[in-house]
């Protein structure tokens, strides 16, 4: 479940911390040697908002960092395109130090490598959609008017908002004016997009059709996602690597499917019980080795990929079966129905091999 | 003997207070005068009756200590002396003020009606669209003309127009200086909370001793300063209230300070800044029968008018002038503003 070393780390975060108030420095070590979030505000009166983060994201995946209110997801993000300086730490983009980068530099790289969608939308009022769509290119200063307009229609086409190009972002809903956001972000051309609750401001129904859309546009672009919410469903959906926050440091990270079988931490087995684990957990998670001397009344039946409800459906109820799981074609694995029954069913206190990464 | 001789004497001042011959010549105080009048040599006081120690009480006790009039008389002198360097600089830097005004003036008095009146109209349907305006400012003008009052609503409209622009030349860019950088905005807050509350006669005072009062630059710095207060406050106010998330996206997609001044900042403050352009014309037209004083044409000249020869009629038909401009003046800013605002609602 770990980033192999052949996957490309697209951004590298490491021991990244930061600290809000007038004198972050002078308390920094403080905090190095343990001092706690609540400890600080009340002696130093200081924030303590990030402590000591590591998190590498790999190339054309989508990395879910999720955590509640207050627990530091817009911090982490904002200093990845440096809207906020650290503490003390390194954040890495293609193995370059953001921090390092003069404002010059640092201005080209946000417009060219990293584009950003904002929970409330932050779209220009007094431009169009076209417009708005267009602005990352008219920053750049790249192209003529025509060209920009063509490459911001393609995208405004792409997002589903065929038509409505001439309107004013007040003239639209919410979830029309987040989709101009994401044409926004996708204009830019950029390989690294930072979403931030970009998904908070929707009812539910209009959440889970940008949920899809996103992870459609996903299949075709392949961009590296960092993704925020405080919606574990959400964060379970999207996630090819989750991190979980808690009062600015992460209290694990990994594989989503992994995470879910193997809480670490009473906190994330409280916000893992609520879930609907047959919907969210798949087949590759639970399957065990494939044996030699499979019975005879064994069927093909499941892909890698589907998940537990999928199967329910398939056995009708019968909870003795076994299946072969099926990845392209190919057997990979044995399904018995008595570990399918016994995942459904959250871990109540975790084993010490169980932590991730 | 004065009450605080021995005070004086305690501290060992006496030598340095009589080294100083009190002159007799001086004018008197206010108490003596009192005092003389009462038909007393000095004031009586009570054992419970302390003086406090100000400059003339003082002054009775140990010579070398100013009187309160000695003191405004200091300052008198000081800005006579300081008076003419001032005015060698100020003369040329101020002297396209008047050129401007007077051109101004020109412009609008040799314009013959015909022509004004059709252009201010279109102008008004111009930046309103309102077709109401335009019809309240034709009537107000048929008005002014109807009643042999137009020259002067037209003086009156070339001083504000010349004054308005200028405010809002000087005080967009210098509110926007304040909404980036705070020690500026701290350094300015009280000059322009001085210039909104001070009675504007009081800088008059030295306005005249500066620049001679045919000039007509006297009355616009006058006006201008009093006038540009609103604009400038809004501008930074404006700016400072644009939308948080909206100038982190700006950074976040790689603006410049440049793009973002221009393409995010100004056009989402301009509804503010409009209301400020507003009030300078309304700020301006206040102080327009003060300017009169210092040979500004127009309105403000008939309402002195009124006033120096108690001709009522003519003080109170120049006066509802002036409230017609200002509505005119008032509707059609705002219905500007109002389209500004319809343009970029949230
Ligand atoms: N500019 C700031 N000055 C002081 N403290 C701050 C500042 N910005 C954030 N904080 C503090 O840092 C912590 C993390 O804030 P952050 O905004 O990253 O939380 P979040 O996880 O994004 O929460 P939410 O879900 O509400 O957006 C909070 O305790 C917050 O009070
Ligand atoms: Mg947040």
């Amino acid at each position: 479940m770990t980033d192999n070393i052949s996957n490309n780390i697209k951004i590298s975060v490491k021991s990244l911390y930061k600290i809000f108030g007038p004198k972050p420095q002078s308390v920094l070590q403080a905090v190095k040697d343990g001092m706690g979030k609540p400890e600080l505000m009340e002696k130093h009166n200081h924030v303590l908002a990030l402590q000591d983060i590591n998190i590498d994201m790999v190339d054309g995946e989508i990395t879910v960092i999720m955590g509640l209110s207050g627990s530091g997801k817009s911090t982490i993000i904002r200093h990845l395109n440096r809207l906020i300086e650290p503490t003390t730490g390194e954040v890495l983009v293609d193995g370059i130090d953001v921090l390092k980068l003069s404002a010059e530099e640092l201005r080209i790289m946000r417009q060219t490598k990293l584009s950003m969608v904002f929970q409330k939308f932050a779209l220009l009022p007094h431009k169009t959609v076209l417009e708005n769509a267009g602005t990352p290119l008219r920053i750049r200063g790249v192209g003529d008017e025509e060209s920009i307009n063509a490459e911001a229609q393609k995208w405004i086409d792409r997002v589903g908002l065929s038509g409505n190009e001439n309107q004013y972002p007040h003239q639209l809903s919410g979830g029309m004016q987040q989709r101009v956001g994401i044409a926004r972000a996708l204009t830019s051309n950029s390989e690294v997009m930072l979403m931030d609750e970009a998904f908070s401001a929707l009812d539910p129904l209009i959440r889970t059709v940008m949920q899809d859309l996103l992870l459609e546009l996903q299949k075709d672009l392949h961009k590296t996602i960092v993704f925020i919410t405080h919606d574990l469903d959400e964060a379970l959906k999207l996630a090819d690597h989750l991190v979980i926050l808690k009062d600015g440091a992460i209290i694990q990270q990994g594989e989503p499917q992994d995470i879910l079988l193997n809480p670490n931490d009473p906190y994330i087995e409280d916000f893992v019980s609520d879930i609907n684990r047959a919907r969210v957990l798949k087949v590759r998670s639970i399957m065990s080795e494939i044996e030699h001397d499979l019975p005879s009344n064994e069927e093909n039946c499941c892909d890698f990929d589907d998940t537990l409800e999928d199967v329910i459906a398939h056995s009708e109820g019968e909870i003795l079966k076994s299946y072969v799981v099926m990845q392209d074609g190919k057997p990979v694995g044995a399904l018995h129905m008595k570990d399918l029954v016994k995942a459904l069913v959250p871990r109540v206190s975790s084993t010490p091999s169980a932590k991730a990464s | 003997m004065a009450f605080y001789d021995p005070i004086i004497n305690v501290l060992g001042l006496r030598e340095w207070c009589d080294s100083t011959v009190v002159k007799s010549d001086t004018p008197k105080s206010m108490a003596e005068l009192l005092a003389d009048a009462a038909g007393k040599d000095s004031v009586e006081t009570a054992w419970y009756d302390i003086p406090f120690p100000s400059l003339d009480n003082l002054n009775q006790s140990c010579g070398a200590i100013d009187r309160t009039r000695d003191m405004t008389s200091g300052v008198e002198a000081v800005f006579l002396d300081i008076k003419d360097p001032l005015k060698t600089v100020l003369d040329p830097l101020t002297q396209p003020l008047s050129w401007l005004l007077d051109g101004s003036l020109y412009l609008f008095t040799h314009t013959p009606w015909w022509v004004l009146i059709p252009l201010v109209l279109f102008l008004s349907f111009k930046v309103t669209r309102s077709w109401p305006t335009v019809i309240l400012v034709a009537a107000t003008f048929f008005f002014f003309a109807f009643i042999d009052h137009y020259t002067y609503a037209v003086e009156t409209l070339s001083i504000i127009f010349v004054c308005t622009v200028l405010c809002i030349l000087f005080g967009i860019p210098i509110g926007i200086l304040m909404s980036k950088n705070d020690w500026f905005q701290k350094i300015n807050i009280p000059i322009l909370d001085m210039l909104q509350t001070l009675p504007s006669f009081v800088y008059l005072i030295p306005l005249i001793f500066l620049f001679s009062v045919t000039e007509s630059k006297l009355y616009g710095i006058a006006i201008m300063l009093y006038a540009i207060v609103p604009v400038i406050r809004l501008t930074d106010l404006g700016i400072r209230l644009v939308d948080k998330d909206i100038i982190e996206a700006a950074d976040a997609f790689g603006m410049s300070k440049k793009q973002k001044l221009f393409g995010v900042e100004i056009p989402l403050a301009l509804p503010t800044i409009m209301a400020g352009i507003n009030q300078t014309i309304m700020m301006a037209l206040s102080i327009l029968v003060i300017a009169s004083l210092v040979s500004a044409p127009g309105l403000g000249t008939l309402v002195l008018r009124g006033i120096r020869n108690l001709e009522l009629g003519v003080g109170l038909i120049s006066g509802f002038c002036i409230v017609l401009l200002a509505i005119m003046l008032d509707r059609v800013s705002k219905k500007a503003l109002s389209r500004i605002n319809a343009a970029q609602d949230h």
